[in-house]
């Protein structure tokens, strides 16, 4: 802008507001990727006490601490909660630290509306918890918030539901942030085919995100009419259709179990090879992978509604499709492991975040195939199995990937290494307490036990009390993480522009930390 | 917990159709008394087998690598990224596999949604937060009754011990005769609720406004237990199902002294019957 050079070096600093003001009005990509970071963590924090809490209800047989009422508030929340208040913003954290890094961009496209996306988030997060304390307390229709349940509720049902057209506004305009910055500010040189990977998911994420987030805006504002307005959506004695919701929510909702996914792949995708000292495995089927499991996310979603009752031809079709995201997902897991096939691998915190990520998500991967097959998943919809399947691809997959990538770039982000034998600590406590809290929920399904019971006979009870205390391990074990970041944000080794030895692309050319402004100069990439 | 399991033996011996209550599995499916539970208990244990050998293969390799190409072993990293053969095989071996685990579940699937010629007609009506239970076609046509969870409240809540089938049992059983093809309907009152009975591999949701159905042939005698499988409010998890097959006369003997506690019902206290949520349904 300023066409005197000397400007150019201290221009930025006069005009910036200081203190708080400094990030509640900041358009610097850092910043806000900086505050998404700590409002998902905060959020993490909230979803995971009402997990314990649930767990310690479970720990045994009969009901100990909480009614049948708050569980179910609580298995809502906790739900909703991690999907929109934790992992997604997480997510969107990263893109908005990285991807300007990754691309040799100076910010987002947008970087007035990148702020607004994110103070967006506080107020619906807002709602969604303080609906604990109205009359009524908090929405208790399950995640998902069917109908005619949903109907039934407080007005707990009317604030989450804004809260979800909130986070969703949030989420469209981070979205549509992240594909113009992609698209049109990427250094010269630098060709979508030589983005990194992580850039690739999130592009393709960002799409997903475009395309379904109204979808499910529309199914919680008919919601919100049937409940207010006399409408009859969902109401069959009004000329409604119950199964509708299901169909709309889950034409959302399978997407939105890849947009949880999809940027973890990219995370794994740049810290597998860094640590392997060797280039991934199939970078394009790589990229065409992610494309195709994006495409394909858009046509399986009625395999969450098999018990509905369809008729054959419809079960068939969404079977067959839902078996088909195997492949490119298995692709993935080979290109993955052949990346670090003839390796030269050193194993520090995000590597050891990685593989895990690896050996577990895949476990999660099979247990999906088996709820591929309509007539099994008969056995297992509803049931504890299930609740094993979505927290092996949700935690293994998406929250270790995220672990994974913010030790990762921690260094980048805070110009201090963190604590590396702390690090393995988090990370050995993580997967064995995950382990411990989430196999033995596998047998509890397969013997009969269903998901979102209060109470349940004797005979489960050895397995879940071993999920309780698992979970209390996984749950205290987070605090290790809280603390390794505030060290390292308060000090420790310098670390050096480039700290992985095996890291490659632009971000590791910036000095750490990451200065405030970069690459006012895009560079060239060859 | 464990003295409970233990003292359910003795109590389960009492009963002698008590083959397949659902305490003989812990770990895997409940033990299959329809042919269709039968099938899916195979193709869950064939998908279990190709899945534990894909995963041995896997990371079979992957723990070779990790253990083999680390750096403090002096590995060098090799220069390769891409092998267009290699791609090609390990797309086109899993869709085979695939082909192959979707044949038998497309029988299955098919076999499944064949409710055609049932013996008898059961419409099973989910309420907030019990069964309503209509026997609309074959023997024990005109049956109905409401089949609430028994277990006393004192055990929820820890003031007594609990018995073996804590929050499985029912007051009023559905009963069906052996070897005959039992078609459920399923619908609901208020909201969506789910028919499930594991070793029947049934679950279909009973959905307000519509009607469902499904089917079972159950070949062994005894107590099967189940449980509403669709969150449906707070009483969840308090709706169970037990279903009892008998033989031919038992089931005989069942419809005729329903028909009579129906009849005694019916004649001196009319509008008791109305107050019943059954005759809603």
């Amino acid at each position: 802008m300023s066409a005197v050079p000397h400007g150019l070096e201290h221009g930025h600093d006069h005009h910036q507001p200081s203190g708080l003001m400094r990030w509640i009005t900041t358009t610097n990509h850092k910043d806000i990727g900086t505050m998404y970071l700590i409002f998902s963590f905060i959020m993490f924090l909230s979803g995971g006490v009402m997990a314990l809490t649930i767990r310690a209800e479970l720990f045994q047989p009969g009901l100990q601490v909480v009614q049948p009422e708050f569980f179910n508030q609580l298995t809502t929340m906790h739900g909703l909660v991690m999907v929109f208040g934790a992992i997604m913003p997480a997510f969107v954290g990263f893109a908005n630290w990285q991807i300007p890094l990754m691309i040799g961009a100076s910010d987002m496209a947008f970087a007035r509306m990148n702020n607004w996306s994110f103070w967006l988030l506080p107020p619906a997060a807002l709602l969604l918890v303080g609906s604990f304390f109205v009359p009524g307390g908090a929405t208790a229709a399950g995640w998902t918030l069917y109908a005619p349940l949903s109907i039934q509720m407080g007005m707990g049902m009317d604030m989450a539901i804004f809260a979800v057209h909130i986070m969703g506004i949030s989420s469209i305009m981070g979205a549509i942030n992240i594909v113009v910055t992609v698209l049109n500010m990427r250094a010269p040189g630098m060709t979508l085919m030589k983005m990194p990977l992580f850039c690739w998911t999130w592009l393709i994420t960002a799409y997903l995100l475009i395309a379904v987030m109204p979808v499910l805006a529309g199914a919680v504002t008919m919601i919100l009419t049937d409940r207010h307005f006399g409408t009859s959506f969902f109401n069959a004695a009004g000329g409604g259709d119950p199964v509708l919701y299901q169909h709309v929510f889950w034409f959302f909702g399978h997407p939105e179990v890849y947009i949880m996914i999809l940027p973890a792949f990219g995370i794994v995708s740049q810290v597998i090879p860094t640590f392997a000292r060797k280039p991934l495995f199939g970078y394009a089927s790589m990229v065409y992978a992610t494309a195709s499991i994006a495409i394909l996310s858009f046509v399986v979603w009625a395999h969450h509604m098999f018990t509905t009752g369809m008729p054959v031809t419809g079960t068939l079709f969404f079977m067959y499709a839902t078996m088909l995201i195997a492949v490119p997902t298995g692709v993935k897991v080979f290109n993955w492991i052949a990346t670090m096939w003839r390796g030269s691998m050193t194993f520090e915190t995000p590597m050891l975040f990685s593989v895990g990520f690896l050996f577990v998500f895949t476990m999660g991967g099979f247990t999906g195939l088996m709820c591929a097959i309509a007539p099994a998943d008969i056995q297992y919809q509803d049931t504890y199995f299930v609740v094993a399947h979505f927290h092996y691809v949700l935690v293994a997959g998406s929250l270790f990937a995220l672990f994974s990538g913010a030790y990762y770039w921690l260094p980048k982000w805070t110009g201090h290494m963190y604590d590396e034998r702390l690090g393995k600590v988090h990370f050995w406590c993580s997967i064995i307490f995950f382990n411990i809290t989430f196999f033995p929920m596998h047998f509890l399904g397969l013997a009969g036990m269903p998901r979102r019971i209060p109470d349940y006979n004797p005979m489960f009870a050895d397995f879940n009390a071993m999920a309780t205390i698992g979970a209390f391990g996984f749950g205290f074990s987070q605090l290790i993480l809280l603390y390794v970041v505030i060290k390292c944000v308060r000090g420790g080794e310098k670390a050096a522009a480039k700290p992985w030895e095996g890291a490659e692309g632009l971000e590791w050319t910036v000095p750490s930390p990451a200065p405030y402004h970069t690459f006012e100069e895009p560079p060239v990439v060859r | 917990m464990r003295h409970t399991t233990r003292a359910a033996l003795p109590f389960a011996t009492t009963f002698v159709a008590f083959t397949a209550s659902a305490s003989d599995a812990r770990y895997n499916l409940q033990t299959p008394v329809t042919g269709i539970a039968e099938q899916i208990h195979g193709m869950h244990m064939l998908m279990l087998l190709i899945c534990l050998v894909i995963f041995v293969a896997v990371f079979g390799v992957m723990f070779w690598s990790v253990f083999k190409h680390r750096k403090s072993k002096g590995a060098v990293a090799a220069h390769f990224h891409e092998n267009t053969a290699v791609e090609i095989a390990w797309t086109v071996v899993p869709v085979l596999i695939l082909l192959g685990m979707a044949y038998p579940a497309t029988k299955t699937v098919i076999a499944m949604k064949d409710t055609s010629n049932p013996d008898i007609t059961i419409k099973a009506t989910g309420y907030q937060w019990m069964w309503g239970y209509d026997y609309l076609k074959g023997e024990g046509e005109g049956v109905r009754f409401v089949s609430m969870m028994s277990t006393p409240r004192e055990q929820i809540e820890g003031a007594a011990a609990k018995g073996p089938n804590y929050l499985l049992e029912v007051d009023n059983p559905v009963v069906v005769p052996v070897g005959k093809k039992i078609r459920i309907l399923t619908t609901a009152n208020d909201v969506i609720h789910s028919w499930w009975v594991p070793a029947f591999g049934v679950k279909q949701d009973a959905i307000p406004g519509f009607i469902r159905d499904t089917w079972f042939r159950a070949e062994q005698e005894g107590v099967y237990r189940g449980n509403c499988a669709e969150l449906c409010g707070k009483e969840h998890g308090f709706m169970p199902i037990e279903v009892h097959v008998v033989s031919a006369e038992k089931y005989a003997e069942w419809v005729a002294a329903q028909k009579k506690r129906m009849a005694e019902q019916a004649q001196p206290a009319a509008p008791q019957a109305s107050a019943n949520p059954a005759t809603a349904g």
